[in-house]
């Protein structure tokens, strides 16, 4: 082998380094505080990824790793109510399993102790959902799947994901049927109502007025 | 030794192998976009991946947005203003950081949600397929193509999802408002009525003195 060991190893290392890189990512201020909104049916898995650097004025780039610095992550469901709000490292993975359909909000804030806005800090994010959460290969090695077998599951998982979205489409429709049944209740009502109260109220004043000129003895 | 440098080579072209997969991912995200602000991602990709980007307006004011694609030199890839959807698919020429930002600096009071999909590479392969240096049998490749067909059918499913999120989104601000207004107009008509027979009175009061 005319590679020598030690410069194979240093390539190693570099390559190590290049595949631990997220995908996307985006920049927020210390104390700020990032929202994401993941609309989804019931019953269906949510995983996200996230890298957390530090802004590093030395150098002018960021830290490639920062231990001492944590990530608040806060998911919400559509009635409003936490599910996770745990603080984890700067660099994780969190996994969620939505009870309701609807909206969830994941917030992001660093759990940084200044009080005015401090430095940048770059966050790595990818979040997948359904059945782009299921890790393949794990499941390969654990049910010694053939291809086949696995390419059959990943069929599976997927027409499920599709029979739950098409569930949770019925459900919005309905919804949206609701509240359009409820707006025109209330624009019948409120014109009805107007009516009656203008009549009333014209009746009043008139009766008023009335009363008012024959005690200034006008009429 | 020679044992130990094939296990390094190996090793080493294990991952090459990851890393190049590595390269492939894809996100979709909806966030809010406040009023006039501006939010960009960014994303490292090397030459040669197909890339595409695609986004959508769900809820806010006129519904439209200002998209700007730009390359790591900074050159324009793609720009739209005041769209509501847009999609674009690119190969990048040059590796290096792309970033899309999304501004909403017109708006003076109403904030957006904002759906974006950025897809870098195609879908990762599962494991075990196109490892083998043997043509496809006839299941595999049915089995492919009903693959990408559900593919499809997700995506779809996602883009009426926006839709009607948004149709659903209006008639929910109609419905409060409707109520909204009801009330207000009701007390309106009160302090009217109610006011005119006072300033009525008044001006009799007046010239009895």
């Amino acid at each position: 082998m005319f590679f020598n060991r030690r410069s194979l190893l240093l390539f190693i290392s570099f390559l190590s380094v290049l595949s631990f890189t997220h995908g996307l990512y985006f920049h927020i201020g210390e104390t700020e505080r990032k929202c994401f909104i993941e609309e989804i049916p019931d019953d269906t898995i949510v995983t996200g990824n996230y890298k957390l650097q530090l802004f590093d004025p030395r150098t002018g780039g960021f830290m490639p790793s920062s231990p001492g610095l944590g990530m608040h992550v806060e998911i919400r469901d559509p009635d409003d109510k936490p599910i996770l709000s745990r603080v984890y490292s700067s660099e994780g993975r969190f996994t969620f399993t939505s009870h309701t359909p609807g909206e969830h909000v994941i917030c992001l804030y660093s759990n940084s102790t200044k009080w005015f806005s401090g430095s940048q800090l770059r966050v790595h994010f990818d979040i997948q959902v359904g059945e782009h959460a299921i890790d393949y290969a794990n499941v390969a090695q654990k049910e010694k799947l053939t291809e086949l077998q696995l390419r059959v599951r990943q069929l599976l998982d997927q027409v499920d994901q599709i029979a739950k979205e098409q569930n949770y489409q019925r459900y919005r429709e309905e919804r949206f049927r609701q509240t359009s049944e409820s707006t025109n209740q209330r624009v019948l009502w409120w014109s009805i109502g107007q009516v009656f109260i203008l009549m009333i109220m014209g009746f009043w004043q008139m009766r008023h007025l009335k009363s008012f000129f024959e005690a200034k003895k006008l009429v | 030794m020679l044992n130990m440098e094939k296990r390094l080579v190996g090793l080493a072209f294990l991952l090459v192998w990851s890393a190049v997969i590595n390269v492939t991912c894809g996100v979709e995200l909806t966030f809010e976009l406040p009023d006039n602000a501006k939010e960009c991602f960014y994303e490292d990709i090397e030459k040669g991946t197909e890339s595409s980007l695609e986004f959508q307006v769900v809820t806010g004011g006129h519904y439209d947005v200002d998209v700007i694609l730009e390359g790591p030199s900074r050159q324009i890839l793609y720009r739209e203003i005041k769209q509501q959807y847009g999609q674009f698919q690119f190969t990048p020429e040059h590796s290096g950081t792309y970033q899309v930002c999304f501004s909403n600096e017109f708006s003076t009071f109403s904030h957006k949600l904002i759906y974006v999909d950025f897809q870098v590479g195609d879908e990762p392969q599962l494991p075990g397929v196109g490892e083998h240096f043997t043509a496809m049998t006839q299941m595999e490749s049915s089995s492919q193509k009903i693959h990408e067909d559900l593919n499809s059918v997700i995506d779809y499913q996602t883009h009426h999802r926006l839709r009607e999120a948004q149709g659903r989104k209006r008639a929910e601000d109609l419905n409060e408002r409707v109520l909204f207004w009801a009330m207000g107009e009701t007390l309106g008509i009160l302090v009217i009525a109610v006011g005119q027979v006072m300033i009525l009175k008044n001006f009799f009061a007046d010239k009895k003195k």
